[in-house]
């Protein structure tokens, strides 16, 4: 199988984990499809790489968790000011952070792009319902020996990443 | 026509009421999951009904095996991000008329409505 090694920032550690293109190549397609699809805006992805800290990248996080045959969970996290330009244009409206349909956008759109990914990972993967939490310096739990890998994506409403830490069952 | 859209997400439901408003639609129901829908459609007739797969309570493909063995007419689209094969087969069978996948286009969800309003108007073969 082909891979890529990658040196994160900030961990020594990860910098000698491999990347694996299967884990990545999925979610790259379904974010780059769902955007351009539900919210009308090109991403463009940067280099991944696998982090260490499980504090999410971003103050936003859509969680969804995988069961079957994958096993883990798939984080969109970003600012809460790119998450309120990508809800306005996935929804048509400005809808105010405190609102539960702003949960309600974050939480459809993880849905849609892990939702999206599983065809292309192993047979027989169920998603969960998605979880969102906000607040700045949330800690997520991992699966422990499974790498995150952070997928950073760039949009024209900013900056934003899809974190993946799931293992075949 | 009375239309019952079924999704977890109600922002969801905005985005296909707002799509199915634009085809000159105006009757909309709303429910959270297959419980709310099963509900619904005991006291409701509907003319078209649009269903998610995931969902809390009870999920798309229950609702419908349990929906079916009472209606086997009104026309159903499941609405998804569920687009492996076996799924979709599963949801044929279960007595789904169409099928949509997440995320979709507001052309795409338009064609399938009318189509599968189409085929559901069209007089059985003999």
């Amino acid at each position: 199988m082909s891979t890529t090694t990658v040196h994160p920032p900030g961990s020594d550690q990860a910098a000698s984990r491999p990347l694996n293109p299967k884990m990545i190549l999925p979610f790259v397609r379904s974010t780059q499809n769902v955007l351009a699809t539900m919210v009308r805006i090109e991403a463009t992805i940067g280099k991944p790489f696998i982090k260490a800290d499980p504090v999410a990248s971003y103050d936003v996080s859509g969680i969804i968790g995988f069961s079957g045959s994958m096993l883990g969970s798939v984080i969109i996290t970003m600012q809460m000011a790119v998450a309120q330009k990508l809800v306005a244009s996935f929804t048509g409206m400005d809808i105010p952070t405190d609102s539960p349909d702003f949960v309600d956008a974050i939480g459809e759109l993880a849905n849609m792009i892990a939702g999206s990914a599983k065809k292309d990972l192993e047979a027989g993967a169920n998603i969960s319902v998605p979880t969102v939490i906000v607040g700045a310096g949330h800690v997520i739990a991992r699966l422990s020996g499974v790498p995150c890998i952070v997928i950073p994506c760039h949009t024209p409403a900013g900056d934003f990443a899809i974190e993946v830490n799931i293992k075949p069952q | 026509m009375k239309i019952l859209l079924v999704d977890d997400s109600k922002i969801m439901r905005n985005i296909q009421q707002r799509v199915l408003t634009a085809l000159g639609e105006t009757q909309f129901s709303e429910a959270n999951d297959g419980a709310e829908a099963m509900n619904l459609t005991r006291s409701n007739q509907y003319d078209l009904i649009l269903a998610d797969w995931n969902m809390p309570n009870m999920d798309g493909i229950t609702f419908l095996r349990n929906f079916r063995t009472t209606d086997k007419k009104t026309p159903l689209i499941m609405v998804t991000t569920e687009v492996e094969k076996s799924r979709v087969l599963d949801a044929i069978k279960a007595g789904a008329n169409n099928y949509v996948v997440k995320p979709f286009t507001p052309e795409t969800l338009m064609d399938k409505v009318k189509q599968t309003l189409a085929k559901s108007a069209a007089p059985a073969a003999a």
